[in-house]
């Protein structure tokens, strides 16, 4: 039998919240971390909402619990918050060091600050030291710096699913016995340069999104970072610590049709989650939430639907977009979400897709719209499908010990 | 008109790249998307930014562009009319 | 761990004017001076129909192309099925090359025209995506971010997909450019027949990888 890969700790910054908790409050108060643009200067600021961490740069060194320095983005310090509390929260700090990794997805990299110092760097030195924070590798240098992590280090982009395929590049790494533990997620903060590049696009919504409704009208931007703790169930032995849950499942594929848009049949979301699937060697009745890549768009949601229905026929599970409630936090999404699932099996709940308020005609199934409470939940599916055509899919399970 | 016509045809093989088309090689009246030129939704939204860069003029909702866009003459007439005004 | 050997099947290398395959290289006549001119000539020298190709980026135009020197040679699309064919590429400037292009269409409010179909580019993995829409690739794919050429982490994540998934054949390597340095080190790897012991293949291993760039950088 393969190794079963663990996850033992998480650490989360959003709009929500700066922590796991604060995040779970909000989720169970329905409560949405979407408003009016606080912390970028742009000419869109009134149009667009987004879903912001409301914190300025000074307030995350705070949080992060270092001193302000110049040549950390805000990318950098949202990542270095949310790893720190996930590898707290496993207490890994507590624990003789084994072959430890750190994957991060992110795309933007430290484009947050070198945006508003691009100026200063065609014409003068004073701030320098934030050209190299440009590099999409510089946030994950600083975290494993922050952590002391040196055994494996790497940086993943793929676009919105990349801290999906962080986690997925992290379970293998396990499974095949490269490491024993993984802290893998990642980060990314909202920045003039992708808003205005969605918005040329033309897939910004200028209300809050509504993933899975007829008149959905687009996605709304946000930002954060989260991690997850992954180890080997040797590993997670160690000292009797609390376990989520297991990683049961993940399936990447290609889509090959488009740079930017999903095939009208999902197909390429279709084989992430049959791959995820058949891993996991769990029928579709045995999925009991999936958390929807659900953007808003109108291309991503039906394609998504079509590709859950021909998957899960007549035993679909429930099924809701978080989007509304973090805003869509591409880079980060993949283990933002990941968390959020993982939150829902833990409390039993199935968190509401917020905003809809005419579901979608087109599709054969009920997107949940009002939070469940005391449902059971065992597995969780999570989906995460990034431009290039990059589509992820990952199964959370609740664990029980091997006997 | 014509003279719109055959300035729109520039500035739509330069803004798409289109680099293995010529100015005779588009049908004024031939659709711009489908199969003829291989355009797709990005060309689209690019076709969006020409307007308002070239002759001042903004589509809110990219579902217009549908008609807008169907052809050369299409592009040509909607300009006209909306300049006027 | 299983017995299975894995080769490479083919690779081809394009480096500033110069591309490079087994057995065959190929220098332009004239000497380029930009990126521009150089990919072109090898567009059409390589007589590739493929009209979205002058719509890609720099960064998808080196990778697309290199990735068609490989395929033209040694065609996988008949032999595999889509979803056994995976593709892993790295680089160390993930898409700056073409941001800088992007941030001059918003950078200044009074000309501010944020150009669609330059931000699309600017994510790295594109360059995976015009390759796999190509080619037809199903399979997983991925993107690293690394400061250089980093044939263990190739090695180690192929390997892994080859024996986690039902992976019959990988493209893997190397896709840089910034401004007019350009770099790019693509590898096909299959898993090495039983019969076909003592091939000529090298072997798919970090060392095999550098072996070729390195030669070849110099």
């Amino acid at each position: 039998m393969s190794k079963r890969i663990l996850i033992t700790g998480l650490g989360i910054i959003s709009s929500l919240g700066n922590d796991l908790a604060e995040n779970l409050s909000a989720l169970s108060q329905g409560k949405s971390g979407i408003g009016k643009i606080q912390y970028i200067d742009t000419l869109l600021r009134d149009i667009i909402p987004v879903a912001e961490v409301r914190h300025s740069l000074e307030e995350l060194f705070l949080i992060a619990g270092i001193p302000a320095k110049e040549g950390y983005s805000r990318n950098a310090l949202m990542g270095m918050v949310a790893a720190h509390e996930a590898f707290q929260d496993a207490r890994l700090d507590q624990l003789p060091r084994m072959h430890t990794g750190l994957i991060s997805g992110t795309t933007v990299g430290g484009m947050d600050r070198c945006e508003l110092f691009y100026n200063d760097f065609l014409t003068n030195d004073h701030r320098n030291a934030y050209i190299d924070s440009y590099d999409c590798a510089d946030s994950t240098e600083k975290i494993a710096m922050f952590l002391n992590i040196r055994d494996y280090i790497t940086t993943i982009s793929t676009a919105c699913s990349s801290s999906a395929n962080a986690i997925l590049l992290g379970a293998r790494m396990i499974r095949q016995g490269y490491l024993d533990r993984v802290i893998a997620g990642g980060c990314e903060s909202l920045t003039k340069f992708h808003l205005h590049g969605f918005n040329a696009l033309k897939i910004l919504d200028k209300e809050p999104c509504k993933p899975f409704d007829e008149k959905r009208n687009g996605i709304t931007l946000g930002e954060g970072s989260a991690y997850l703790i992954l180890e080997s169930e040797e590993a997670a032995a160690v000292s009797d610590r609390h376990v989520y849950c297991e990683l049961a499942g993940w399936g990447n594929a290609c889509e090959a049709f488009h740079q930017t848009a999903s095939s009208p049949d999902g197909i390429g979301a279709y084989l992430a989650m049959k791959k995820a699937l058949d891993m996991s060697k769990l029928e579709p009745s045995g999925i009991d939430y999936i958390n929807a890549h659900g953007t808003g768009t109108d291309n991503n949601d039906i394609a998504e639907g079509r590709a859950i229905e021909k998957l899960f026929n007549s035993a679909i599970p429930k099924v809701s977009s978080t989007k509304p409630f973090t805003g869509h936090t591409t880079s980060a999404a993949g283990s933002i979400e990941a968390i959020i699932s993982i939150l829902a099996m833990s409390n039993n709940v199935i968190w509401p897709s917020l905003n809809i308020t005419e579901p979608m005609k087109d599709l054969s199934f009920q997107v949940t719209t009002q939070m469940l409470k005391n449902v059971l939940v065992n597995t969780v599916m999570s989906n995460s499908f990034g431009f290039g055509g990059n589509d992820t899919s990952l199964i959370f399970r609740k664990y029980q010990k091997t006997e | 008109m014509e003279e719109l016509i055959n300035k729109l045809k520039k500035e739509v093989i330069e803004q798409l790249n289109l680099e293995d088309i010529s100015i005779d090689d588009i049908n004024p009246d031939a659709p711009l998307f489908g199969e003829g030129l291989g355009l797709d939704s990005i060309d689209a939204l690019e076709l969006i930014v020409l307007l308002e860069k070239n002759y001042g003029l903004k589509i809110e909702d990219p579902k217009d562009g549908k008609k807008i866009f169907y052809s050369i003459r299409t592009m040509a007439e909607y300009i006209t009319e909306h300049q006027k005004s | 761990m299983s017995g299975q050997q894995y080769q490479i099947s083919y690779w081809c290398m394009i480096r500033q004017n110069r591309v490079v395959m087994p057995g065959r290289d190929w220098v332009p006549n004239e000497n380029f001076l930009t990126f521009t001119e150089f990919i072109k000539a090898l567009y059409k020298k390589e007589q590739v129909s493929y009209p979205k190709f002058y719509k890609m980026d720099n960064l998808s135009k080196l990778g697309f192309l290199c990735a068609e020197m490989i395929f033209k040679n040694n065609p996988v699309t008949g032999r595999y099925k889509s979803e056994e064919i995976g593709i892993i590429l790295s680089n160390s400037s993930s898409s700056l090359d073409t941001d800088l292009d992007y941030y001059k269409t918003i950078k200044d409010p009074s000309s501010y025209f944020p150009s669609p179909s330059v931000f699309v580019y600017t994510l790295p993995n594109i360059v995976t995506g015009e390759i796999c829409i190509r080619n037809r690739i199903k399979g997983e794919n991925a993107f690293f971010i690394s400061e250089k050429f980093n044939s263990e982490l190739l090695e180690t994540y192929g390997r892994l997909l080859f024996e986690s998934q039902h992976m019959q054949t990988l493209l893997c390597g190397w896709v840089e450019i910034l401004k007019e340095k350009y770099e790019a080190a693509l590898f096909l790897i299959e898993k090495k027949k039983d019969n076909e012991t003592g091939n000529e293949f090298p072997e798919f291993s970090a060392r095999s990888m550098n072996t070729l760039y390195y030669k070849i950088n110099n």
